[in-house]
Parts: structure tokens; sequence; C-alpha cells
């Protein structure tokens, strides 16, 4: 269970755009028509992608009148799951995994840096809503850590030089490729690959 | 060693191409209606025979799963659910299934929809993974466009869909009743068993849920013959598993590897070797983060299957294998983990919300070096507290990685239990069971 805060700042009203009421009758039409509910998460990503990736009280008001069912029911759905963020987050938002795997190969590093360039605590916007970071666990590319997810896309085989540049083009709008950093195709071994000393916990 | 012609999964790494073209010249869907035709029980005891264990984690025989939902369809639809919600630290390898192996998930989703009776597959994917669901639903409508899927598929009569369903980031959800709470639009919090989903599940139909490996094998055991499958491995743990090999080693890798390969090969030859040489190595956890970790004397010989892992008090679970070297501290690693659990607990029920807090306190406190001897007995007696008393095995899951520690490693941890006991000293730590003996503000 997630710790969550609540904006402050909360708009009046929300309603589905023209687009997204098309796709949420299409979601609709994946579930049986008496278990309307089901569509309930998939209506909060939604919502959540047409209000600048963070999900407003009203916007969760909406959907349970759409749904037809409790406000509270959209609302411990939303504060359950640790990916609806409930408040703003940066236009680049970058997740650390820091769980065991990660962190035997130096994703406390990759963590210093977002404090360094980024903002100095979870989830603060840095300067124009550009970026904000937070830690998560395990996001499930254990072979390809230390790794960040950014947005969608994963960043994978990083170290303290790449994660450095990583986020400076994200600060400057010009976000680099995502994928591996080693160079290496996907999740496959790499020959030859021994460590030398003393890099061999970066 | 694995043979190359005996892998199951060819393009784990995406060495031809995912598209479905790729996929049909690698033998997919090659023979799925003739297979189909041999009917339900066919199937059901192909499987059985093969031995096939579920890959999620419990190693459940999955033929016998599948015998359990009801033989005749009734008034309520049947379901298939596939759990695609990897969030076991350690284990990546659904991802590269998903990724670059879609068609086996798909094919092996018709032939296991067919034999338990369901026309409706939800796929439950991670929300995490998302690049990973627009690639998976791509290769649906691949499927669909072929007529593999959809209204008589594969020419078999049988109508069958698959729709995609994202979770959002609860690792809870990966339980099997949990994940149906959560299709069914509510918190991720696990039912109380029985009745079993089999019987009872998503809408309170019968459902069957299956791990994506468990699913994406079922179509070449059936292509090749069980015996083929159970003559691969060990017997009772037979066939082919993906391992993830993380953590301090040369070269991290997923590779395909038979059950019961030898854990050192494994690590020596798929992943280039421990960091600083075999002797360097202090501990492995065999399965993912909720399985015991083995020290290294144990590592030296052990074997990966179900069974020989659980007889050295561990599990293959999810086979994510994350190595720890000499360089590392233990203790913080495992307070990482409970800190993990702490983070995952869904709040249902008391022992487990409370008592994953207490553990990664208590070890917290340890590695700093504030832990009192006393705290350490108190953190064994809080693992056996939350140990069986839960709705799920999610319990079980964070206490089983401290008991290891405590087991193998008790030495180390007293070591770092340099504090005197709380109560004599008076010092603030608003943690503490005795709050009320404290005189501080925050008591």
């Amino acid at each position: 269970m997630s710790i969550k805060k609540i904006h402050t700042e909360q708009p009046n009203d929300f309603i589905f755009s023209n687009e997204n009421l098309k796709i949420a009758e299409k979601i609709l039409q994946k579930y049986p028509k008496k278990n309307k509910k089901s569509a309930l998460m998939p209506f909060l990503y939604l919502a959540q992608k047409q209000n600048q990736n963070w999900i407003p009280l009203a916007a969760m008001k909406y959907i349970a009148k759409y749904l037809s069912i409790p406000y509270i029911s959209v609302y411990e759905v939303a504060t359950f799951y640790s990916m609806y963020n409930l408040a703003p987050v940066g236009k680049y938002f970058i997740q650390v995994c820091t769980t065991s795997p990660c962190l035997l190969r130096g994703a406390d590093k990759i963590l210093k840096i977002c404090k360094e360039k980024i903002s100095q605590n979870e989830n603060q916007l840095s300067e124009k809503s550009q970026c904000s970071w937070t830690e998560v666990e395990c996001l499930g590319a254990c072979v390809n850590a230390p790794m960040m997810q950014i947005n969608n896309d994963y960043y994978e085989d990083l170290n303290e030089a790449n994660a450095v540049k990583i986020i400076e083009s994200l600060i400057q709008d010009k976000p680099l490729k995502p994928g591996s950093y080693r160079g290496r195709k996907n999740t496959s071994p790499e020959k030859n690959n021994q460590f030398s000393q003393g890099e061999k916990n970066a | 060693m694995l043979k190359e012609s005996d892998k199951i999964f060819k393009n784990l790494y995406n060495q031809f191409g995912w598209d479905i073209d790729n996929s049909l010249k690698m033998d997919d869907w090659k023979n799925t209606k003739e297979i189909i035709s041999k009917g339900k029980e066919y199937l059901i005891n192909e499987i059985k025979k093969s031995e096939l264990r579920g890959r999620g984690g419990a190693g459940f025989s999955t033929g016998l799963k599948w015998s359990f939902a009801p033989k005749e369809l009734g008034s309520r639809p049947h379901y298939l659910v596939i759990n695609a919600d990897e969030s076991e630290p350690g284990t990546c390898k659904d991802r590269d299934i998903l990724r670059y192996e879609p068609q086996k998930l798909i094919e092996g989703s018709l032939i296991a929809g067919y034999a338990v009776g369901a026309h409706v597959c939800y796929i439950y994917i991670r929300g995490e993974y998302f690049n990973e669901g627009e690639r998976l639903q791509e290769a649906i409508n691949q499927a669909y466009e072929k007529n593999f899927i959809g209204k008589n598929a594969c020419g078999t009569g049988w109508d069958f869909d698959i729709h995609i369903h994202y979770g959002a980031g609860a690792y809870i959800c990966g339980e099997e009743t949990a994940l149906l709470e959560s299709i069914e639009g509510n918190k991720g919090q696990p039912r109380l068993k029985p009745p079993f989903p089999a019987l009872v599940g998503l809408y309170g139909c019968p459902t069957i849920v299956n791990n994506v490996e468990t699913i994406a094998v079922v179509p070449t055991i059936l292509r090749r013959g069980a015996k083929w499958f159970a003559s691969l491995g060990k017997p009772k743990n037979t066939g082919t598993k993906i391992f993830c090999i993380s953590g301090n080693v040369n070269s991290p890798c997923n590779v395909e590897e038979e059950m019961g390969i030898p854990l050192k090969e494994l690590i020596e030859k798929h992943a280039g070797g421990v960091i600083g040489g075999w002797e360097n190595l202090k501990a492995v956890i065999p399965g993912g983060s909720s399985m015991p970790l083995l020290p290294k004397k144990v590592c030296d010989t052990i074997t990966m299957d179900f069974d020989s892992l659980i007889e050295n008090k561990s599990g293959l679970g999810t086979a994510g294998v994350i190595v720890i070297n000499k360089d590392q501290d233990i203790v913080a690693c495992m307070a990482r983990i409970a800190r993990f659990y702490k983070h995952e607990s869904c709040g249902q029920c008391t022992p487990c919300r409370e008592g994953s807090g207490w553990m990664w306190r208590i070890l917290d406190r340890t590695v700093k070096g504030d832990a009192t001897v006393s705290d350490i007995e108190l953190l064994e007696d809080v693992t056996k507290q939350i140990e069986g008393h839960t709705i799920c095995a999610f319990g079980e899951g964070s206490a089983w990685p401290v008991q290891g520690l405590l087991r193998h490693f008790r030495e180390e941890v007293d070591k770092k239990c340099s504090g005197d006991p709380i109560v004599k000293k008076k010092r603030d730590l608003p943690y503490l069971v005795d709050q009320h003996l404290l005189e501080k503000k925050n008591a």
C-alpha cells in the first residue's frame, strides 16, 4: 500500500475528451455488460493520460458517475495502486528502481544523481515542471539493473555517467533513446564482460 | 546443458524478430487445429503426463489445475486468466515472452482456453510493462487477422477472445485471487480460499489462472509430445525453465535451461561467474526475493529444481536468481527486501500489515548498528507470527527471507547489534514496542 497525498489545488471539473469517450466505450466492450466496474482501472489510466499524468478528484467523481458506482469505490482504487498519480508529476516522470537486485548494482548512485540534478525531494517538480523523480519497487528488469523508467520507457544497464547524460537530456527536453546503455541485445548474456576491480559494484 | 534444439523460447533475445511471420517460421501455430481436435481430455492428460509444474512460483501441477475446471459448461461462463503481473524482485522472464514470443503465449491461451472451456481470456499485465502490453496487443491483432483467434479460432469451431487488462503497480496482484479482484475493478486484496478460483473465480465464474511461462510452453509440449518434455530435467521437475540471473555476476542475463541444472554451472556458464570469482560468493537467493537465501556452501552443490530447493528450506519460486557476493552487506540487502514487503503489503491482514513494517524497521536498525541482541529475538518472533497467519502467501513471502537470513547468517547479524537494551538508555526511537516506557515527546 502506497502512501499518497492528494494535491491541494484541484480543478473543479473534469470530463473525458470526445476522443477518450470513444476509447472508453471500446474499453467497456472488453468486459461483461453487468460488470462495468472492471473498466475502472483502464478509465483511471485514461483520465490520468488526459490530465497531464495525474488524476484530480473531479475525474474520480466523473468516472464514478460514468460507471454508476459509488465515489468511494473509485477513490479507494485510485489510492491503492501506486501508478495512479494523485498530484502533478513532471513532464518526464522518472522512476528509479531501488529494490535489492538493482541496489546490488548501484541503484543508490542513480538516486543520488536524481537528487542532485532534478530535485532534493521525491515527487518534487523541477523547474518549469520539466522533471520529477520517485523511488519505486521492483520494475521487473532485474537482469538489466540498475535501471529507471521514464514515462513508459525503460532505460537499462545504467552507470553513473550515462544516468547523468540521460537526466540532462530530459532537462533540455531532448530525451535520449531508451534501452540498454551497454549496447547489449535485450537480456542476452554478454561475452567477455569481466568487471575490473574498480567498477565492480558500479 | 540444454541442447539448442530442445529450447522452447528460441527468440528470447529477439534474434529473429517478434512478429507473426517470424513466429510462423519457428513453428508457432503449426498443427494447432489437429492438437485441439484431439479433445479436452487428451490435452489435460498430455499436460499431466508431461509433469509440467506452474512457473509462477508455487510449482503446482498445471494439468491437475486444468482438471479442476467443471467438465461441462453450465450457466456460468468459464474464464482463463493469464498472470503477467511479474513483480517478484529478481524475476524478468515474462517480460521477454511478452515482447519477443507473444505468439507462443497466444497459441497457448487458445489451447488452454479450449481445455478448460473458456471462450474469454484476460491477460493481466503489470502497468509498468506498458510497452510490452502494446507489443502483445499488436501480436494479438495479428493473430486475429489470420483468424487464429476470434470466431471459429483456427478452424476448430471454438470462439476465443483475448483481452489485456493492465495492473497499476501492486505486487500483491500477482496473487491469483487479488488479481481477479483487480480485474473486477477493486483493490487488489486476496480472497479467502476455499472456494478456489477454479470453481468461483472471476465474476463468480469458474476461472483458471496460469502464469505466462506456463501457458507459453504448452503448445511446444503438445507438438513435441509429453514424453519429450518429461525427458528433460529431473523426475517430477521436468522440462526447461527460464532463469533470470541478476545481482553480482559478470554478465547478468535471462537464459533458458534444463530444470535441475546445478546452480554453480548456471552462474558460471551463463552469467560469466560471480564478480570476484566463485570464492567471493556470499549467498544466493534462488527463486525471487520471497525465497530464503542459500549460503555459499549449499550453493556449491545445489541443483535448481523445485524439490531439491525445498529440501534445503528454500524454493525455486520464479527462478529469479539473485547473486550476492562478499562485497555486499547481506543485512542491508535483506533489509531492502523487507522494505519491499512493507511497501507492498495490501493491508488486509494485521500480522502482515504490521509485521512487515516491524521486520523492516528492526533490520534497518541492525544495519545502522542501533539494534540490540533482544531485537533479533523479537525479529525472529515476528517472522513466526506472520507466517501462516495471513489470507494469502504474501505473509510467508515476507517472513521467509528474514528467517533465511537468521538461519544462515545469525552470527553476522548479532555482530551488528551493538546497541544497548533500549529501555535502559531511554533512547528516542519512535518505532519501539515499549513506547509507553519512554519519556520523550513522541512516545
